[in-house]
């Protein structure tokens, strides 16, 4: 095995990566349209969009959150969200005292199908490192402050559960419609580093 | 294995650096490493995904540290075509017009001894501790709660035994426990009172207190 220390540099990855990709290719071990249609995929159905729309659902129907806090996967599945790395979903309930944070300090392990892939700031070794260890610091960091009174959970990506977070609806949306709540969900809210936060018409 | 990639808790890392409307690749070969990978498991079916964690895992510390992501991914999947002989190094560096680093190889006895569990031994509430074992090969519970003391929140389904399935064991399958750790038992009075670490851990991984 090569060793990178060695004085050489490496390949560039693009190199190496397309070295293997035509070497499978020789080998005929690529079906016609494999690798498009899986990159496709994650670029356009694995989205946190669907897992905005999950929350938004939560928000306005007390009956599907029940579901959801109950049996995420069957809750997602609902929606039509499901998919590979969402076999076991749970959803974590954030209230006025607890707030949920999600990492996976091994590798970075994702819910899919409602996350979509990771950004790249959750599969860093800083937001691996530290958010299990130093997790309200980390939080400030990244713009949230929360108050001494919000106690803090950080669920570690160790098994197969995927998880997400179910935010706090914020205050002075309660005439908002499902859609316009759904677009106020962000991917950073549902793994934890962010609040959901609205401008209303009174401000 | 106690490897560059378990590093929940390390210190020495500065801030966390979030890109604005970051696109899901960043470049077409991040898309194409993605896609190879996922071609490894599933169309070729050469490895399994936990066979492919501890590929990544395998890789020198500090060619880990200093790949981006996918880079992280072609050499994993790269090393384990290899391994299977689906492709040589010698092929893969003529074809990239240079080094193509792989990762190191899999321990010798990369397993530690934990005897199977097909009945989910604890329930929601038990009281339990991270058994202290250091295998050489593929696990899951990270070094960070070894030896800690928990309390289960949550009972998941049985799935299969990653640090079997990882270095191709016979199946087995066994429950995982949301083992939630207050922060003060996993880093003394550095950590503030009101903080908790949960944990999803196997079976076999625990002991009862």
């Amino acid at each position: 095995m090569s060793n990178p220390r060695r004085s050489q540099p490496p390949a560039p990855p693009e190199a190496r990566a397309n070295a293997l990709a035509e070497l499978l290719d020789e080998k005929r071990l690529i079906p016609a349209g494999f690798l498009d249609a899986v990159a496709t995929n994650a670029e356009h159905e694995w989205s946190p969009r669907n897992g905005a729309r999950v929350v938004a659902r939560a928000w306005v129907d007390p009956e599907y959150r029940k579901r959801l806090l109950a049996d995420a996967t069957t809750a997602c599945a609902e929606l039509g969200y499901a998919g590979p790395q969402g076999e076991y979903m749970v959803a974590l309930e954030d209230t006025p005292a607890l707030h949920n944070v999600i990492v996976c300090t091994q590798c970075s392990c994702t819910a899919w199908p409602v996350l979509g892939l990771p950004p790249d700031w959750y599969k860093s070794p800083e937001y691996r490192a530290r958010v299990v260890r130093e997790p309200r610091r980390v939080l400030h960091e990244m713009g949230l402050d929360l108050p001494k009174s919000v106690s803090i959970r950080v669920w570690d990506t160790t098994a197969e559960t995927r998880y997400m977070v179910l935010p706090l609806r914020p205050a002075g949306t309660e005439d908002w419609s499902e859609e316009q709540l759904a677009e106020t969900v962000t991917r950073e809210a549902m793994i934890g580093i962010a609040l959901v936060s609205v401008v209303t018409s009174r401000e | 294995m106690d490897g560059i990639h378990d590093l929940g808790g390390m210190g020495g890392f500065g801030p966390i650096e979030v890109e604005r409307d970051e696109p899901v690749f960043h470049e077409p070969w991040e898309r194409l490493a993605f896609a190879l990978n996922i071609l490894g498991i599933t169309a070729i079916g050469a490895y399994n995904a936990d066979e492919y964690r501890h590929a990544v895992e395998r890789m020198d510390p500090a060619h880990y540290l200093a790949a981006s992501y996918y880079e992280r991914v072609l050499t994993g999947a790269a090393t384990l075509l290899v391994e299977k002989r689906i492709v040589t190094h010698h092929e893969l560096e003529s074809g990239a017009g240079g080094l193509f680093p792989l990762a190191q190889p899999v321990a010798e006895n990369p397993t530690a001894d934990l005897k199977p569990q097909t009945q989910a031994r604890f329930k929601v509430g038990d009281r339990v501790v991270v058994r202290n074992v250091f295998p050489a090969g593929h696990t899951r519970a990270p070094r960070y709660v070894r030896g800690k003391r928990g309390v289960v929140l949550h009972i998941a389904p049985a799935f299969s035994f990653p640090d079997g399935s990882a270095h191709g064991l016979s199946a087995r399958s066994e429950h995982t426990y949301h083992v939630e750790f207050p922060a003060r038992e996993l880093w003394a009075d550095s950590a503030g009172n009101d903080e908790s670490v949960v944990v999803d851990l196997w079976d076999s991984y625990l002991e009862a207190r």
